[in-house]
């Protein structure tokens, strides 16, 4: 079995000056993922991370768990090898390439790394005698040094390493490197990506829930519980705000014109979850909007909710059809629990024809219709506020 | 105040029958195949079990065949007569609002090319005699019959179906599906001329995950399961002895005590349908006219005691089922909208739809089943609580 893994990471090799920052988050992400699965070593060195298995470990759990962490953007599983005594390394490699590969009818190269430059044999050296030994245990591989399917790394330093394969970890930057923002987290299948999505760009994620007790049942919010455990496979913990919103709802209900129900639900929506993101600490929102795809969602609707939020609030779905996040949805493993079907508290009172080209000032008056209560209400709804540590 | 009134979804356990179960699990928890001594004491619970539940349907300890609850059951008879009978018809006959244990089978035998035919229920909830004699086929092989509508609480004249059915031709194989009867109406299959009656333990008050299967000696049916060969051979698979010694004391103390719940959960059915008058716009189904006229108390008390003792199914007119079940729910008071086993499907009840039950109350009824540790005061307490949601529930509304 083998022994270690390689992490690479894509874009934080371009930073700068304060690459080691991300290359410090990164290590630390890998640890605490790998930390649950086993005491794995994981050390920094050379512009990549280094993932030490230890005794008897899950391979299967160990791939999953590296493919979850932001900032890794590929991973190689390795073998090493305790000395680095010529023959031993043939030995070895010959291994490597007999249990990685199950046909063995590829072109290759071997690329050597002589860190240990007292090592007595030169890397073009090693490269060819090592492409000899291959050749000649396994006949039907070829070489082909300008553009091989295949490419087997062998590193001398204290100790020698193979690899090749390289598995595909999510990419993005490691999460803690970019501040905290709040996501407006529903039952559906959009806002668990869009989570997913701006938490790989290395923001740490809180969440928002409204739910509307009785109209949405107790299981409607245990989904969104495990929704956010999903995400946070990927984004580390999160704290959930579940906010009870049924009588503000009701509120909009029975002094509202029925059509402008929802769009004046969700700048209420917009607004608690700001009050939230700000005592968090968090620098912006996040939602699952995508233009067009329901009424609350046209561009006229997107403009009146934005208008109550002070904070940027980032939309990383909104030029992405429906297809598209469900494809990612799939690929994150919320999309099956999205689907389970529990109503949300945006469908309750869902008017048959919303309107979906609202006028800010026609809404901001309607609003006026709420301001006897509304003051009181979202105190209560923020007081009431019910907060869950949601963690993988 | 905590009122759980989904005792038809299922019940508390009895302590005594947990205590017993207790004992199998922690001291005598052997495998009754082994031939040593643990195996034998293993044994001996599910022989008492065995003669327990026998005595209390006045049948041969032999004709009890131990399985994993009411589904399996239900899937046993129906499958098991099926393939064991089908050289001599291929038709079936049954209701048209059987539990999905019995509906399901029946759809996959379908798909197998035998013939079924469902009957619609009466406007008072339940199948004649009459109608299954005029549905039988010379090719019928199996009559398939709930004793209790799960739903409503209507009772089937199982007893004089039986009667018909064996009349037409005795070689037709008679199923009753007792999961809502059993243990609340005394029932009698050799008398009752019952070849199979499914029953399930944790309905009264026994454990989950365990039923059985009364197979009059004689019947032809084949086994489910195949593998070790235990029950001589009609269902193999390791007994589940805690869950089947649990059974059988519960079964005992329900029948020991039949007449008397019986009793008491009509007098809290009354007891209900009194404060009910008061709860404006409920339509007890069965009882009260489907316009909201209520029904004069003598003629009340009369359709209560044609239902089960255990179940009411009640009508609010201006609320959705679903959101009056959350509400109650806040205040510690359980329910079912619709029956629990199939509230995962939006689904408008089949049952309501077949007594004619109003239009508007379709998705707007709810499932008060109680048990015999039910009080008035938790039913009073109901009342109340719905007397203060809905007026509440009523103002909003999908436009």
């Amino acid at each position: 079995m083998y022994k270690a893994f390689l992490v690479k990471y894509g874009e934080i090799g371009l930073k700068g000056s304060n690459r080691h920052i991300f290359e410090n988050a990164l290590r630390d992400r890998v640890q605490e993922k790998l930390a649950p699965l086993g005491s794995y070593k994981v050390v920094r060195e050379q512009g990549r991370i280094f993932v030490e298995c230890p005794e008897g470990y899950d391979y299967e759990d160990t791939v999953e768990a590296l493919g979850q962490v932001f900032g890794v953007s590929g991973f190689c599983p390795v073998e090493v090898i305790e000395t680095t005594e010529w023959d031993t390394v043939v030995q070895a490699v010959c291994e490597f390439v007999e249990k990685t590969y199950e046909k063995k009818n590829f072109t290759f190269k071997v690329a050597a790394k002589r860190a240990d430059k007292h090592y007595p044999i030169e890397s073009p050296v090693i490269c060819a005698k090592l492409g000899e030994a291959l050749l000649e245990r396994f006949p039907e591989l070829s070489v082909d040094v300008h553009s091989p399917q295949e490419v087997i790394t062998v590193e001398i330093r204290n100790r020698a390493y193979v690899y090749s394969v390289a598995l595909l970890g999510p990419g993005g930057m490691p999460v803690g490197t970019a501040g905290k923002a709040m996501l407006l987290l529903s039952g559906g299948i959009d806002s668990p990506v869009a989570g997913y999505m701006i938490s790989k760009r290395g923001v740490q994620i809180d969440a928002t829930y409204f739910h509307a007790p009785p109209y949405t049942s107790e299981r409607a919010k245990e989904k969104v519980v495990d929704l956010a455990r999903i995400i946070s496979r990927y984004t580390g913990p999160i704290r959930l705000h579940v906010v009870n919103f049924t009588d503000i709802q009701l509120a909009i209900y029975e002094k509202c014109p029925h059509e402008e129900l929802t769009i004046i639900m969700r700048r209420y929506m917009m607004r608690i979850a700001e009050h939230f993101a700000k005592e968090n600490d968090c620098l912006g929102l996040i939602t699952g909007e995508s233009i067009g795809q329901v009424a609350s969602q046209t561009m006229q609707s997107l403009l009146t909710t934005n208008a109550v939020c002070e904070l940027p609030v980032f939309r990383p779905l909104i030029g992405m059809d429906k297809v598209e996040i469900v494809e990612i949805a799939k690929k994150i493993g919320s999309f099956e629990t999205s689907i389970l079907p529990f109503e949300d508290c945006c469908t309750i009172f869902v008017a048959k024809h919303p309107v979906t080209k609202p006028i800010l000032s026609a809404i901001e008056k309607s609003e006026t219709l709420l301001s006897e209560v509304i003051e009181e209400l979202v105190k209560q709804a923020i007081e009431t506020t019910e907060t869950i540590e949601v963690r993988a | 105040m905590e009122a759980y009134l989904d005792n038809s979804a299922t019940t508390q356990i009895d302590v005594q029958v947990l205590e017993r179960m207790e004992r199998v699990y922690r001291e005598d928890f052997g495998n009754p195949s082994s031939r040593h001594k643990k195996g034998l004491e293993a044994e001996r619970y599910v022989k008492i079990a065995r003669e327990e539940i026998s005595a209390t349907l006045k049948c041969n300890p032999e004709e009890i065949l131990f399985t994993s609850g009411g589904t399996e059951s239900n899937n046993t008879a129906l499958l098991g007569v099926a393939y064991a009978n089908c050289r001599r018809g291929m038709h079936i006959v049954t209701t048209a609002f059987e539990h999905a244990s019995v509906y399901e089978p029946l759809c996959f035998l379908e798909q197998q090319g035998f013939r079924i035919t469902y009957l619609k229920p009466d406007l008072d909830g339940s199948v004649s005699a009459e109608a299954v004699k005029n549905a039988l086929c010379p090719d019928t092989i199996l009559v398939s019959v709930m004793a209790v509508n799960n739903e409503v609480g209507a009772v089937m004249d199982f007893e004089a179906i039986g009667r018909e059915v064996k009349a037409f031709n005795p070689e037709i194989v008679y199923h009753v599906d007792a999961i809502q009867a059993y243990g609340k109406l005394r029932i009698y299959p050799k008398r009752q001329n019952i070849d199979l009656l499914s029953v399930s333990a944790h309905k009264l008050h026994g454990p989950k995950g365990c039923g059985f299967l009364f197979i009059r000696e004689k019947t032809k049916i084949k086994p489910l399961l195949y593998g070790g060969g235990q029950q001589k051979g009609m269902r193999s698979g390791t007994e589940n002895v805690p869950g089947i010694a649990g059974m059988g004391l519960a079964a005992k103390l329900a029948s020991e005590q039949l007449l008397l719940n019986a009793e008491w959960l009509y007098e809290l059915k009354e007891h209900f349908a009194n404060e009910l008058e008061t709860v404006e716009g409920s339509v007890i189904h069965l009882v009260d006219e489907e316009d909201g006229t209520k029904c004069p108390q003598k003629l009340r008390t009369e359709r209560l005691r044609r239902l089960a003792p255990h179940i009411m199914s009640v009508g609010f007119f201006g609320v959705r089922a679903e959101v009056l079940l959350h509400a109650l729910e806040e205040k510690g008071i359980y329910v079912s909208s619709g029956s629990a086993c199939s509230s995962n499907h939006p689904a408008i009840s089949g049952t309501l739809k077949a007594i004619d039950a109003n239009q508007d109350l379709l998705d707007a009824t709810v499932r008060f089943s109680f048990c015999k540790d039910t009080t008035k005061e938790e039913l009073s307490y109901t009342a109340e609580v719905l007397r203060q949601l809905l007026p509440l529930l009523r103002r909003f509304r999908r436009k």
